[in-house]
C-alpha cells in the first residue's frame, strides 16, 4: 500500500498533482525535502481525521469540511515551523499556507480517506506523502547540482553552475526530464 | 504611473506562473485549447479580484481581533464560499455566461493563485510596492491591492493563452513517445519561462 503511492500512483510523476510546490520549492534538495515532509505531515493527519469523521459529515458539505480540517492542520504546521524551523519557514514562505490548496491533500481525502478505515487512510497518507517527498527531493538534488554545483548544501563543483536551473525555466525542464526517466524506468504510459 | 509599473511587473517581470509557480496545475490542465484557456482566464481574473477585495477587508478584522494566525483557515473558507456564491449568482443572472465559465469555477477554489494573491497582498513578502515607493512600505492600500490582484490575474491569463496557442500547434507535431503529454508541455513552459526571463530588470 505504501509502495503504491511511491511508484504506481506517484503524485508528482504519474498523477501530476501539486505542481506548484513541486516547482516552487525545489531550488535545493533540503528545501524540496522540507516541503515534502511538511506536506506528508498534513496528508497523514488530515487522512486520519477525515476517515474517522467521514460518516458524520453530510455529503453536501463534505468538501468545505475537508478544507477546514486540512486548513487547521496547515495552521498547526505553520505555527510549529515558526517556532522550531524559522529559517526553513522563511525560505518556503508562501508555499506553506498554500499546502491547503495542494490538490494532493484534498485529492486523497476525496478519493481515498472518506471510503476507507482510519488505519488504511493513515498508510495511504504515508505512502503518498513519501512519494511526493522523494519526488521533491530528487528534483531538488538535480536542480541544486546543476544550478549551484552542490549536493545537500555540500559544495561539489567549484564555480557558480547554471543559474537557469535555480530559476524558473530550469524547474520546468528538469521536472520534464525526470518525468520521462520515470516513465522509461517504470514502463508507464501517460 | 505607479499602477502602470505594477501591471508591467505582474505581467512580464514577475509573472505568477512562469516565475512564481503559482497556479501551475490549471496551467497544465486547461491549456489544451485556446477557447477553454480564455474561459478559465476570465473566471480566474474575476474571482481573484473579488477574493482579494474581500480577504483584504477580512485581514483588517483579523488584525483588530489579534487572531492573525487564523489567516489561512479564514481565507480559504471565504474563498470557497465566494466561489460557490459566484456560481449560484451567475447561474441565476446570466445562464449563457454560466455555460461558458461554470465548469471552471469549482476548479478555482483549489487554484493556488486565489489564495496566493490574497496572502501576498496582506504580507510584505512578494510585494514590490517597496520599489514603487508607497507611503507604508509594509502593506498595500485597498486600491493597490485590487489593482495588484487584477494585474496578476492578467499576467496569468497572458501566460495561459500563449501556452494554449503553443500547445495547439504541438498537437500536430511529432513528439517522441515518452515525451507525449505532460513532459513536452513542461519543456514548452520552461522555454516560455526562459523567454519571460528576458523581461527581468525591466522594472
Amino acid at each position: 500500500m505504501i509502495s503504491d503511492g511511491i511508484i504506481k500512483n506517484n503524485p508528482t510523476f504519474v498523477l501530476v498533482l501539486g505542481m506548484c510546490p513541486t516547482l516552487g520549492t525545489t531550488t535545493s534538495a533540503i528545501n524540496g525535502m522540507g516541503m515534502g515532509l511538511a506536506t506528508t505531515f498534513v496528508l497523514i493527519l488530515s487522512n486520519i481525521v477525515i476517515s474517522s469523521v467521514a460518516k458524520i459529515i453530510p455529503d453536501k458539505v463534505r468538501i468545505p469540511s475537508y478544507i477546514v480540517i486540512i486548513a487547521s492542520f496547515v495552521t498547526i504546521l505553520q505555527l510549529l515551523f515558526q517556532a522550531y524551523l524559522p529559517s526553513l519557514y522563511e525560505t518556503l514562505g508562501l508555499f506553506i499556507p498554500l499546502i491547503v490548496v495542494n490538490c494532493i491533500v484534498l485529492g486523497r481525502a476525496e478519493a481515498f480517506a472518506n471510503k476507507h478505515s482510519v488505519c488504511d487512510s493513515a498508510l495511504d497518507g504515508i505512502g503518498t506523502g513519501l512519494g511526493f517527498t522523494i519526488a521533491l527531493t530528487v528534483l531538488g538534488c538535480v536542480r541544486e547540482l546543476l544550478g549551484s554545483g552542490s549536493f545537500f548544501g555540500l559544495k561539489l563543483i567549484e564555480g557558480d553552475g547554471m543559474l537557469a536551473f535555480i530559476l524558473a525555466p530550469g524547474a520546468f525542464i528538469a521536472l520534464a526530464y525526470l518525468m520521462v526517466i520515470f516513465r522509461k524506468v517504470t514502463g508507464k504510459k501517460a | 504611473m505607479e499602477y502602470v509599473i505594477m501591471f508591467i511587473s505582474a505581467i512580464f517581470v514577475n509573472n505568477i506562473v512562469l516565475s512564481q509557480f503559482l497556479g501551475v496545475c490549471p496551467f497544465l490542465g486547461v491549456s489544451k485549447r485556446v477557447d477553454t484557456a480564455l474561459g478559465m482566464s476570465a473566471a480566474v481574473t474575476f474571482v481573484v479580484a473579488l477574493a482579494t477585495l474581500v480577504t483584504y477587508l477580512l485581514q483588517g478584522l483579523l488584525v483588530k481581533l489579534h487572531i492573525e494566525f487564523m489567516q489561512t483557515v479564514s481565507f480559504i473558507l471565504v474563498i470557497a464560499g465566494l466561489v460557490q456564491m459566484v456560481e449560484i449568482i451567475l447561474k441565476k443572472i446570466s445562464p449563457s455566461l454560466y455555460q461558458a465559465l461554470g465548469i471552471f469555477l469549482p476548479l478555482i477554489t483549489t487554484n493556488c493563485i486565489v489564495l496566493g494573491v490574497a496572502i501576498q497582498v496582506v504580507t510584505n513578502e512578494y510585494s514590490f510596492i517597496n520599489n514603487v515607493g508607497a507611503a507604508n512600505p509594509n502593506m498595500m492600500n485597498l486600491p493597490q491591492a485590487v489593482v495588484f490582484a487584477v494585474a496578476t490575474a492578467i499576467g496569468y491569463s497572458v501566460a495561459l493563452i500563449l501556452f494554449a496557442g503553443i500547445r495547439e500547434q504541438l498537437e500536430l507535431s511529432n513528439v517522441p513517445k515518452v515525451f507525449k503529454g505532460v513532459p513536452i508541455a513542461l519543456i514548452t513552459a520552461g522555454i516560455l519561462a526562459l523567454a519571460f526571463m528576458g523581461f527581468s530588470g525591466l522594472v
